[in-house]
C-alpha cells in the first residue's frame, strides 16, 4: 500500500510506531496532490513549504515525547475555515487575497494535536451550492468518475480525501455541504449536533444551521477528528458546554439490540433506483447483524426544502452584510464615487450568481411586508420538523436512509436550475432545521461506478451511536477500502 | 407574479447590489420559479405553533467581564482596502 492510500488511523499508527516519519508521509501528500490536481482541482491554495517544516517540528515533538492524537498528518481543509497566515478566500473573489490574523478554534485544536496543514480546499462560495461549480474559481472533479460533480459544498474536500491528496479533512455542513459530498466521493462525512464544533472562526453562512465536521475515509478516522475538533468554546456562544468523550470508544458497541428507523417519506417517487436498492441492501446487512428496523413516519419532510430556502438566505443575507469593502477583502473604489457606490460595486462585483440570488431571496424574505409570510412562516414549520424527529426518537435510536435522490450527476447537468439544483439537498436539509447530527457513510457503487451513501441520523449528540452504527457496517463491507483509479 | 421586476430593484438597493439589466430579468424569473415552491408552506396550519429560531435550546452564554486575547490595531487593520494605522479609510460619505 502507498503511503496516499492509508486512512487517519493507519498513519496515526504507523507514525506512533516509528516505521514512517511526518517528513516522509508529508512528501508522500506533496507528490500525490502534484499527481492529482491537474484531474482533480480540490485545492485552491497549497502550502507545501510550510508543510514539510511543520513535518520536521512534529518528528521532533514525537522524539521529544510530545506526540498529539493528530502528530504529523497531513491534511488539507475546507477553505471556509480561518487559518492565520494563509489566504482563506470561501470560495469567493470577494475575499481572494484575505489572510485571516488568527485561526478558526477547531484549526487551533487541529494544529495543538500535531496536524501538518497542506492547503485549502475548494468550496462553493460561502457553501452555497452542492457541487462546487458555484466556486469563484474552479470546478472540482469527482475522483471516481471525472465527468461528475464531487458533491457540495465541501466538494474539494471530499474529492481530495477521496483522491488521496489528504489524509483526512474537516468540512462543514448548512443543509448537506459534508453528507452530500462525501456521499459521492465514497468517504465518511458526519455533521455533528450543533453547537458540537465551535463555529469561531467558520466564515458564517447561516448561523443557526451550520456546523463543522470530519470527512474521512473510515468511520473510526471520523470519531478520532471529532474527539479533537468538538468542545465548548467561549468565543461561540452557541457552542455546547458540556464534555467531549473519546469517540473511539463508541466504535465496538455493535448494533445489536438497536433500534433503527425508516422514514418512509424518503423512499418515495424520485429516488434513484440504484441509491433505493444500495440503501435497502445496507439496511438489510444492519438487521442481519441485531438491529431492528421500524418503520417511522417524519411527515413534514416535504417542507424541509421551502423553510430551508427561506431561513438560509435570510440569515446569509444578514452575515454577508459584513463584506462592504471597508475593513477586508475587495473594495471597488472609483475617482470621485462616493461611500454607496464603494458598497454597490463592491458586493456586485466580488459575489457571484448563486450568491447573489440568496442574498435577494433572504433581503426579500425578511423585507417589510413578506416577514411574517416567509420569515415567520418558516420558523413555525422549523418546529413542526423538529417535532417529527422528537417523536420518532421515542422509538426508535437512530434513523437510516439515502443521503441523497441519485449518485453524482454530471459537471453542467444543473447550472441552469437553482431548483432542481436544491433538490439534491432534499434529504439532508431537514436534520441541520432541527440541529440534529448525521452521518454519511460508503454503502456501494451504481453501475456507472459512482460511489453511493448511506445516511444515519442521531438524536442531539448521539454521536457514539452514529459511530457505533457506521463502524458495525464498514466491518461487514469492503466499499471503504476501494480507491478511485487516477 | 410572486414579485416584480420593480420589486427586485427595490430589493437590490436594500441588499446594496447594482444588477445589470439582464441579471435583472433572469432574477425576477428565477425568484418567481423559487417563490412559487415556498408557497407550499401555506398548505400547513400553523397557528400557535412557536417559531424555531435556534435548534438547541440555550440561553444566553455569560462569562465574567474580563479582557481577554484581541487584535492589535497592526493586525487588525493588516487587510484593510485602506487606512492610516490608526483607522480604516472610507471614500466621502457625504
Amino acid at each position: 500500500m502507498e503511503l496516499h492510500e492509508l486512512s487517519l488511523t493507519q498513519a496515526v499508527d504507523l507514525l506512533a510506531k516509528g516505521e514512517v516519519s511526518s517528513l516522509e508521509l508529508t512528501q508522500a501528500l506533496i507528490k500525490r496532490i502534484k499527481d492529482t490536481e491537474p484531474q482533480v482541482k480540490a485545492y485552491l491554495t497549497l502550502t507545501g513549504e510550510a508543510a514539510l517544516d511543520q513535518a520536521k517540528a512534529a518528528d521532533q515533538a514525537r522524539a521529544a515525547g510530545q506526540a498529539g492524537p493528530l502528530c504529523g498528518v497531513p491534511a488539507g481543509l475546507k477553505d471556509v475555515l480561518c487559518t492565520a497566515g494563509v489566504r482563506t478566500t470561501c470560495g469567493s473573489k470577494i475575499l481572494e487575497n484575505f489572510v485571516p490574523p488568527f485561526d478558526a478554534f477547531l484549526v487551533k485544536k487541529l494544529k495543538e494535536a500535531g496536524m501538518v496543514l497542506l492547503g485549502k480546499h475548494n468550496m462553493d462560495e460561502f457553501a452555497m451550492g452542492s457541487s462546487t461549480e458555484n466556486s469563484g474559481f474552479q470546478t472540482s472533479h469527482n475522483p471516481w468518475d471525472l465527468a461528475a460533480i464531487p458533491g457540495g459544498s465541501s466538494g474539494g474536500t471530499a474529492a481530495s480525501v477521496a483522491a488521496g491528496s489528504s489524509l483526512f479533512s474537516v468540512g462543514t455542513d448548512t443543509g448537506g455541504s459534508i453528507r452530500q459530498p462525501a456521499s459521492h466521493c465514497g468517504v465518511v462525512g458526519l455533521k455533528p449536533t450543533y453547537g458540537r464544533v465551535s463555529r469561531f472562526g467558520l466564515v458564517a453562512f447561516a448561523s443557526s444551521l451550520d456546523q463543522a465536521g470530519p470527512i474521512t475515509r473510515t468511520v473510526a478516522d471520523a470519531a478520532l477528528v471529532l474527539s479533537v475538533i468538538a468542545g465548548h468554546d467561549p468565543a461561540d456562544s452557541t457552542s455546547a458546554p458540556r464534555p467531549v468523550p473519546d469517540y473511539t470508544a463508541s466504535l465496538e458497541r455493535g448494533v445489536k439490540g438497536l433500534k433503527l428507523g425508516v422514514p418512509k417519506e424518503f423512499f418515495v417517487q424520485g429516488l434513484d433506483p440504484e441509491v433505493e436498492a444500495t440503501v435497502k441492501a445496507a439496511m438489510a446487512e444492519l438487521e442481519n447483524q441485531g438491529a431492528e428496523l421500524v418503520e417511522v413516519s417524519l411527515p413534514h419532510t416535504e417542507y424541509a426544502l421551502p423553510v430551508y430556502y427561506i431561513i438560509a438566505p435570510a440569515e446569509a443575507s444578514s452575515n454577508l452584510a459584513r463584506y462592504d469593502g471597508v475593513k477586508y477583502g475587495l473594495s471597488v473604489r472609483s475617482e470621485g464615487a462616493g461611500l454607496m457606490d464603494m458598497y454597490l460595486d463592491t458586493r456586485s462585483r466580488g459575489f457571484g450568481p448563486e450568491v447573489i440570488r440568496r442574498v435577494m431571496l433572504g433581503t426579500y424574505a425578511l423585507s417589510a411586508g413578506y416577514y411574517d409570510a416567509y420569515y415567520g412562516k418558516a420558523g413555525q414549520v422549523r418546529t413542526l420538523i423538529r417535532r417529527d424527529f422528537e417523536a420518532a426518537f421515542e422509538k426508535v435510536d437512530a434513523i437510516v436512509g439515502p443521503v441523497t435522490p441519485t449518485p453524482a450527476f454530471d459537471i453542467g447537468q444543473k447550472v441552469d436550475d437553482p431548483l432542481q439544483m436544491y433538490l439534491s439537498d432534499v434529504f439532508t436539509l431537514s436534520t441541520n432545521l432541527a440541529g440534529l447530527p448525521g452521518m454519511s457513510i460508503p454503502a456501494g457503487f451504481s453501475s456507472a461506478g459512482r460511489p453511493i451513501g448511506l445516511q444515519i441520523i442521531g438524536p442531539h449528540f448521539a454521536e457514539e451511536t452514529l459511530f457505533a452504527v457506521g463502524q458495525a457496517y464498514e466491518q461487514a463491507t469492503d466499499h471503504h477500502l476501494r480507491r478511485p483509479l487516477l | 407574479m410572486k414579485i416584480s421586476a420593480s420589486e427586485v430593484a427595490h430589493v437590490a438597493a436594500l441588499a446594496r447590489l447594482r444588477l445589470s439589466d439582464e441579471m435583472s430579468a433572469k432574477l425576477t424569473e428565477q425568484l418567481n420559479d423559487i417563490l412559487t415552491a415556498m408557497d407550499k408552506l401555506a398548505e400547513l396550519d400553523t397557528s400557535g405553533v412557536p417559531s424555531t429560531n435556534h435548534a438547541l435550546e440555550l440561553s444566553g452564554a455569560m462569562r465574567p467581564d474580563q479582557t481577554g486575547e484581541s487584535l492589535d490595531h497592526e493586525r487588525a487593520l493588516a487587510n484593510a482596502p485602506d487606512s492610516d494605522g490608526q483607522s480604516f479609510i472610507v471614500p466621502k460619505v457625504i
